[in-house]
């Protein structure tokens, strides 16, 4: 392995170091050290930051800021971040959460990204240098992105509109089968005004289930209801195949799962 | 690949080495210093028998650039024992057989240390959860679990 490594206080040198071709950015090391262990030789240099505003957790009101370098497990012991902190504590074991980083989720390819399947279910916006972006757009264009991610950013979900599943074979933690997230508005009587689903592991990166979001519309979270949301959830999904499930497998349980969600 | 100065504290004791540029904890503790109770198993962050202690949290050395850790304070499970006599984690691995082939040992006596640190007395699913990022292929996880149980007993026991 030739590696080398540079320190940079300020994301704006960083960015300029980050210009050069095999350069990539270090955040927790989970997944760029992870690579090079695995013999990935695209990469010869790793750039990284010990800005403090990274490592940052900005709670106000309802809006929260999380640093790019703020860890799973600082999210986890939040006392304002209750909401999200299931999602947190799917990501890894207890070692992995003291490193990963929110950040390194949003470009962690399935089978991993849990975190990024509920920031995509809160519609969080990333926070680069260059500007902000919705995460769906971040997301769709993040293979080519060469700007350091400095926050993300989102409004906190009232209790009870925010559920997160993750579904492994191996318990009490192990690698996701697949996970959803889904931002849920009701009415006083339980009807469906607003719904924002997320799909972890049905591409190779976090994804909507917009067919099962419109059907959701007017419903109420009953096994009849949902029925017609549940059969539309496969719809624009490619899950991918790894030694965890096959395309298959997972298309055939994410349903089963979603139901499961959203009646729980 | 020019030599880059790394400085930090190992089970106590200060540390200085020159090492690569990109060099892991993981090698670093093994093959510089040499640590060798951290294991190399996957290397990829699935196992765990690398699991050490710096600066109170749980970490995977594999994934960790040594030169990232100037100034830590790094805890192995090499520097347990104290004068000879065995940490309660080490004693109650022992009594329990809780140890087969030993490979995953260190890494699950570091995430059990972790856990007793902050959790004097905890519940199974405490241990469970705290353990879940260490795979072992041998014991069935029981009779580590029974271990760690058993050490926060002995623990509170002492304290007590």
């Amino acid at each position: 392995m030739s590696l080398a490594l540079q320190t940079f206080s300020t994301v704006k040198d960083a960015n300029a170091a980050l210009q050069a071709s095999g350069t990539r950015y270090l955040g927790g090391g989970t997944l760029v050290v992870r690579g090079a262990n695995e013999g990935d030789v695209s990469v010869s240099s790793l750039v990284r930051v010990t800005e403090p505003s990274l490592s940052a957790i900005t709670v106000s009101g309802d809006k929260v800021q999380l640093g790019a370098s703020v860890t799973m497990a600082a999210i986890a012991r939040h006392p304002d971040l209750a909401a999200v902190a299931p999602a947190a504590r799917a990501v890894g074991g207890p070692a992995i959460r003291n490193m990963a980083t929110v950040g390194g989720n949003l470009f962690a390819p399935a089978p991993y990204g849990d975190f990024a399947v509920a920031l995509l279910a809160l519609d969080a916006t990333v926070t680069a240098e260059t500007g902000e972006t919705p995460i769906e757009d971040f997301l769709t264009g993040r293979d080519s992105s060469r700007a350091i991610i400095t926050a993300v950013e989102f409004s906190l979900p009232k209790a009870d509109s925010f559920h997160f599943l993750k579904v492994s074979r191996v318990k009490p933690k192990g690698i996701s089968v697949l996970s959803i997230a889904a931002l849920l508005q009701r009415t006083a009587d339980g009807t469906v005004t607003s719904a924002r689903i997320a799909l972890g592991c049905m591409a190779d990166r976090p994804m909507r289930a917009k067919a099962a979001e419109r059907a959701l519309l007017g419903c109420k979270l009953t096994p009849q209801e949902i029925a017609p949301a549940l059969a539309a959830a496969g719809e624009g999904i490619s899950p991918i195949t790894d030694p965890i499930a096959s395309t298959w497998y997972r298309a055939e349980v994410l349903p089963v799962h979603l139901g499961r969600l959203l009646l729980g | 690949m020019a030599k880059v100065p790394v400085q930090f504290t190992l089970n106590g004791s200060e540390k200085a080495e020159f090492i690569e540029s990109g060099t892991t904890l993981l090698h670093a503790l093994r093959d510089k210093i040499g640590d060798t109770s951290p294991k190399g198993g996957c290397h990829q962050g699935t196992c765990g028998a690398c699991s050490v202690i710096i600066d109170g949290e749980l970490r995977l050395s594999c994934l960790t650039l040594a030169e990232t850790c100037n100034g830590a304070d790094i805890r192995t499970t090499a520097g347990l024992a104290e004068a000879g006599v065995l940490h309660p984690l080490q004693r109650a691995f022992l009594d329990a057989f809780a140890t087969q082939c030993g490979f995953c040992t260190p890494g699950m006596i570091m995430a059990a240390k972790v856990l007793l640190d902050r959790t004097p007395n905890p519940s199974r699913e405490d241990v469970v959860e705290a353990l879940s990022g260490n795979i072992c292929r041998c014991t069935g996880y029981e009779p580590i679990i029974q271990a760690v149980l058993t050490a926060a007993r002995a623990n509170s026991q002492n304290a007590a």
